[in-house]
């Protein structure tokens, strides 16, 4: 049910402003595509309009093409709910819907998508996708309690359980872990290890060291310099663009001599 | 390079005794007696005075004992406290003036009676309470939907747009209306629509609610601002509609603080007068169809009683402060329920 993702010549606006330019690349499915590059250069700007999800903020829009599987997102008649319920997201901060209970939030999805579940099937739900989150021994005895009491690593992994649990093909991560422990960290590395078996995932990371443990493959962005828009400078399998990248760039950001 | 000297800096100072400013309160007040009783002042002017010698005496002594900082804060304490004590002064005595002499009106024949019939000896205000209750309730009914559905389309979906800030200037506007004009209005429209005279609990309804459509938009789209983006992009990124995520996910988040805006949009229309007098009369007599027939209302019972008290006018007099009263109580009990649903209905943030 994965899927991999293509795509060409894409350009990212905010308004008037061009924010990521001439993006070309392909994301392989069932594997973990890590992005890396110094800050402000249109990661987070480039993930989000892998689901449509850049176009909800006023003056936003983006020009190229982006395949899913054959099928072009920003054609004129496809709906962006659609492509959002197939393309998930795990947002930088924690944010479980403060109203609901932890059970209600793993099952927001399909209840506010109108799938009507029975007790049992709404139970193996919430079950399985807190198990595919690594949290569930932390929290089977407190389903009903506010998921806003979780601490913020539990809270970040019930928002991977939420978006799992309307079983994506495709998982958008921007900086999951950046808010979060060593030991949470490392259940959520562990996590997406796991769920790459089912899953095509993207991860957007400044962690050198996470990009090289989880990822098969690695983007590197950078800015063309001050003012000028992000682009892609080079794709590869991760082991090739942490011994030997093809572009200078690339080699001087890993080690650490500039961004 | 010179090296630094590293000073001994004293992180104690002289305090004054924990007692100091009741001290000082009890010098001022017994000097102000003196002086006052002396030169025939009543009691409010020997407490001007008291708070007078207390607001110089208490920052002197801490000057001279303690520092400069220590001085101006207990000056500025003291006057937060003088302040405050001022403002609460009027509340406190228009609640006692209330209470103690509405409080004795309230009985059985008092809430159960109407004033139908009733010459010469002291009545009831049902007719009048179940006219107020009527009345805020459609006015409630037609300003919620009306309000928060504009508050809706103000935060979600016009935001910085121009329809947007136009629609803010006009319920800007509207709260500036005076609230005769809005009974005027709404007396002229029953007027076009059903003939001249229509005096009915419906147009008293739409006048109020004329008066609160404004604070409950205003009120309401604060309490949606206040709903972090970040659930909205949670809940869109889950593949839900928008209009689905805003009931399911904003509403509920805002919802605790919707409810404190409506009830006190609520709490201000229900003690209105003028649009009630114009658009829905008075009577002695209990209508509880809001659609024919004038209706009283506290307000206007009160209002006339009071103006109008007629052959034996403490009878009527008592009973409006009697009415006052309920009114206050009426308030209040609405506040009260309006907390406890927002304390139920809050997001749930504890363990
Ligand atoms: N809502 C917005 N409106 C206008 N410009 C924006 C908006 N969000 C981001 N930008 C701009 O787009 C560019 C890319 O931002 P983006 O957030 O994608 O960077 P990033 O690579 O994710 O950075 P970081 O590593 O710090 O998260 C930046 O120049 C930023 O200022
Ligand atoms: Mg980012």
């Amino acid at each position: 049910m994965a899927k991999s993702i293509d795509v060409s010549d894409l350009n990212i606006y905010y308004s008037d402003f061009l924010a990521v330019e001439g993006v070309t690349m392909t994301i392989p499915a069932r594997s973990v595509t890590a992005f890396i590059g110094p800050s402000g250069c249109g990661k987070s700007t480039f993930l989000r309009s892998l689901n449509r999800m850049h176009e909800v903020i006023p003056g936003a829009r983006v020009e190229g093409k982006v395949m899913v599987d054959g099928q072009s997102l920003y054609d004129a008649n496809v709906d962006p709910v659609e492509v959002r319920r197939e393309i998930g997201m795990v947002f930088q901060r924690p944010n479980p819907f403060p109203t609901m209970s932890i059970y209600e939030n793993v099952l927001a999805g399909l209840r506010l998508n109108n799938k009507r579940l029975k007790k049992s099937e709404a139970d193996s739900v919430v079950e399985k996708s807190l198990k595919g989150a690594n949290l569930w021994n932390e929290v089977k005895d407190r389903l009903n309690k506010p998921g806003m009491g979780l601490s913020g690593g539990q809270q970040q992994r019930l928002c991977i359980a939420r978006a799992i649990a309307v079983e994506p093909q495709v998982l958008l991560m921007d900086e999951p872990c950046s808010a979060l422990d060593p030991i949470s960290t490392s259940a959520i590395e562990d996590l997406i290890h796991e769920l790459k078996e089912e899953y095509t995932i993207v991860i957007v990371t400044h962690n050198m060291q996470q990009a090289a443990r989880v990822s098969e493959d690695t983007a590197f962005f950078n800015l063309a310099g001050a003012g000028k828009p992000g682009r892609l400078v080079e794709m590869n399998p991760t082991k090739k663009i942490f011994s030997v990248p093809d572009e200078e760039a690339t080699e001087a950001y890993i080690s650490g001599r500039f961004g | 390079m010179s090296a630094i000297v590293h000073q001994h800096v004293p992180l104690t100072h002289p305090r004054l005794p924990r007692w100091a400013p009741a001290l000082v309160g009890v010098i001022s007040l017994a000097l102000a007696a003196l002086l006052g009783i002396s030169l025939g002042w009543g009691p409010v002017g020997i407490v001007v005075v008291a708070l007078l010698v207390y607001l110089v005496g208490l920052p002197v002594w801490s000057r001279l004992v303690e520092n400069r900082r220590a001085a101006t804060n207990r000056f500025v304490t003291t006057l937060v406290w003088v302040s405050l004590g001022i403002a609460l002064v009027p509340l406190g005595s228009l609640l006692w003036k209330v209470i103690s002499l509405g409080a004795p009106q309230v009985n059985g024949r008092f809430l159960t009676w109407s004033m139908k019939n009733v010459f010469g000896e002291s009545g009831g205000i049902y007719h009048s309470l179940t006219g107020t209750l009527i009345i805020t309730l459609i006015a409630t009914i037609i300003s919620v939907p009306v309000g928060l559905m504009t508050a809706i389309y103000l935060v979600e979906y016009g935001a910085k747009s121009r329809t947007a800030s136009a629609i803010r200037f006009l319920v800007d506007v509207m709260t500036g209306i005076p609230s005769i004009v809005a009974g005027l209005f709404a007396y002229a429209l029953f007027t076009l629509l059903f003939g001249p005279g229509t005096k009915i609990g419906f147009a008293g309804g739409l006048a109020l609610s004329l008066l609160m459509v404004p604070i409950v938009v205003r009120s309401a789209e604060e309490m949606l601002k206040l709903v972090p983006d970040d659930l909205r992009e949670a809940s869109w990124a889950l593949g839900v509609p928008k209009w689905k995520t805003i009931l399911k996910v904003v509403l509920p988040t805002a919802l605790a603080g919707i409810i404190t805006g409506v009830t006190l949009a609520v709490a201000r229309v229900i003690g209105e007068t003028a649009p009630l007098l114009i658009a829905c009369g008075a009577t002695t007599a209990v209508n509880l169809n809001p659609a024919s027939g004038q209706m009283s209302s506290l307000p206007v019972f009160i209002y006339f009683s009071y103006t109008q008290p007629g052959a034996n006018p403490k009878i009527l007099q008592d009973m409006a402060w009697g009415a006052a009263f309920v009114l206050i109580v009426v308030v209040m009990v609405l506040n009260l329920i309006a907390r406890v649903a927002g304390k139920i209905l809050a997001p749930k943030t504890g363990h």
